[in-house]
């Protein structure tokens, strides 16, 4: 069982979400890094979509009942046990009666760490996932954001846990940094817009606003204006999807968004491009870049090939890891 | 008949069938055929399909199925005609209390379109209205298409939270809010039924093609 003691902004339990909902009009949601996600999951014996922790931006705590391994992925917020930082994308021990505190992000990029423990996070699932729907109100635990003092049971670890000490090579990692380019292919409705829309929009730094949450990131910096009336019917959208509201703002759809929208779309972000978003906060810079499909195709088989990589524990790293272990 | 469907990636894991056309009832009519077709025959790699008013969006693995490979089933089966005819579907009743507390704008769609409060629910009723499409909010079917006696645009400014159960029409369409929710139709009426719940099976009370006749509630 893991306590949380200080949940920070936001901490959720997130699994791959439920893609197959989406007919009922359910947000496919999940975790917004599925990379992470299933790294985390793969270092410590888990399958790739079991239930994990979603840590935004830092200030969470939890305190494990019973010894459990552990890995952390995602963006670097501190994460620390006894006053001394914890490996991150490393297998680790974690000791009956441990806490792991997330302090908050130091360096120049990060917004969410994931934190998979090996038997997973056993909720109920709901839909066919544990995922955490915050606006439906279902899913995760009591279908909300965890608060201190909530108690997160854990699955079963079938057989001996052989992935103490497993390290994910950060060649292996998607291009995480400050100011991504997230590739992107044109949208349905560019002819809403100037003809070279995407050209001018490749020369801008953006911003992701305030107004931003796990449905949509509303960005500054770029005012798409219409270049004739464009009223669309209703139309399905998915994560990655950057649709431009009449205001010529655009919002970049995330994990959490609605199934269907009615604003032209410009672009949509590729798959394997979105674990860049996901460490985005609000205040933090992104450029979009124009890709082509092929170029989408080879993202997402070298994508598939990472996350699909053989494990192994390097002596370093397994020291490393039973460092501070009890 | 059938219509012309252009076909754009959105990513690389999404294909979006647009019909070019302005006849929605036409082009949805294709869309649900179609994604009727897919769930009873799917593609390996498939993972949602999702029918709209006017397109049709598949979301799939591109490393199993290619998206030239999923564009030429869509071409076949949007080019296919349609045998179910507007009659076909499941037909579900929904009683609708109109007017009052539970459909505010009643008197107000009456006014602008020209009608009595009367009226406008005799339009509402007269003929079961299909669900085009399940979209929005969890649950929320998008209805039509209404008599163009009932067409007016969405309200000039939309409510912060529409209670759950509202019967609402807007832009020749009618809609159910599931839960309480930001909204921006007319609200004429509201049910007690409950369009989602996501512990039931199925969890959305309606599905696409589905066929909604709704009933004035003459109880006091």
């Amino acid at each position: 069982m893991i306590t949380v003691l200080a949940a920070g902004p936001l901490l959720t339990v997130q699994d791959l979400g439920r893609p197959d909902a989406r007919r009922y009009g359910v947000p496919a949601g999940g975790a917004i890094d599925r990379f992470a996600l299933a790294a985390a999951n793969r270092l410590v014996g888990n399958p790739p979509g079991a239930a994990a922790l979603e840590i935004t931006a830092g200030g969470a705590e939890l305190a494990f009942a019973g010894a459990a391994i552990i890995a952390i992925t995602g963006g670097d917020l501190g994460a620390g046990r006894a006053g001394r930082p914890v490996p991150c994308w490393t297998a680790i021990h974690v000791g009956r009666g441990e806490h792991i505190v997330f302090a908050g992000r130091s360096g120049p990029w990060g917004a969410r760490a994931y934190l998979a423990v090996a038997g997973g996070i056993a909720v109920p699932p709901v839909l066919g996932s544990r995922a955490t729907d915050l606006a439906g109100g279902f899913g995760g635990l009591a279908g909300r954001a965890l608060r201190p003092g909530d108690h997160l049971p854990v699955g079963a670890v079938p057989g001996a846990t052989l992935s103490l000490g497993r390290h994910w090579p950060a060649a292996l990692r998607p291009a995480y940094g400050p100011t991504p380019c997230l590739r992107v292919l044109p949208g349905p409705h560019g002819a809403c817009f100037a003809p070279d829309v995407l050209a001018a929009l490749s020369a801008l730094t953006l911003q992701v606003s305030a107004t931003s949450n796990r449905m949509g990131y509303r960005l500054t910096g770029a005012q798409l204006a219409y270049t004739r009336p464009c009223s669309l019917a209703s139309l399905g959208v998915v994560p990655g999807v950057i649709q431009v509201p009449p205001d010529g703002a655009p919002i970049l759809l995330m994990a959490d968004a609605q199934t269907t929208g009615g604003y032209p779309v410009v672009a949509t972000v590729i798959g394997p491009d979105l674990p860049l978003a996901a460490q985005l906060l609000p205040g933090d810079s992104l450029r979009l870049v124009p890709t082509t499909l092929e170029v989408a195709l080879a993202a997402r088989r070298a994508e598939a090939l990472a996350l699909a990589h053989p494990l192994d524990a390097d002596e370093g790293d397994l020291l490393a890891a039973l460092a501070g272990g009890n | 008949m059938s219509c012309s469907w252009s076909f754009t990636p959105l990513g690389e894991a999404a294909l979006l069938a647009e019909a070019d056309t302005d006849d929605h009832v036409a082009a949805n009519r294709a869309a649900l055929a179609a994604a009727a077709a897919l769930a009873a025959d799917p593609m390996p790699g498939l993972s949602a399909v999702v029918p709209a008013i006017a397109s049709l969006l598949v979301c799939f693995d591109p490393l199993v199925r290619s998206h030239a490979a999923v564009a030429a089933r869509l071409r076949v089966l949007l080019a296919a005609p349609s045998l179910d005819g507007p009659s076909a579907g499941r037909v579900v009743r929904i009683t609708v209390r109109y007017g009052g507390e539970d459909g505010p704008d009643l008197e107000e769609v009456a006014a602008t379109l020209g009608m009595t409060p009367f009226d406008v629910v005799a339009a509402h009723t007269a003929q079961p209205l299909r669900v085009m499409m399940i979209g929005f909010a969890p649950g929320f079917p998008y209805l039509g298409p209404l008599p163009p006696s009932l067409h007016l645009p969405r309200r000039a400014t939309p409510r912060a939270a529409v209670p759950p159960g509202s019967v609402a029409i807007a832009a020749g369409l009618s809609g159910i809010y599931p839960a309480q929710l930001p909204g921006g139709w007319h609200l004429i009426g509201r049910t007690a039924l409950r369009l989602f719940d996501p512990y039931a099976e199925p969890p959305a009370l309606l599905a696409p093609g589905d066929l909604v006749q709704f009933v004035a509630d003459r109880s006091p």
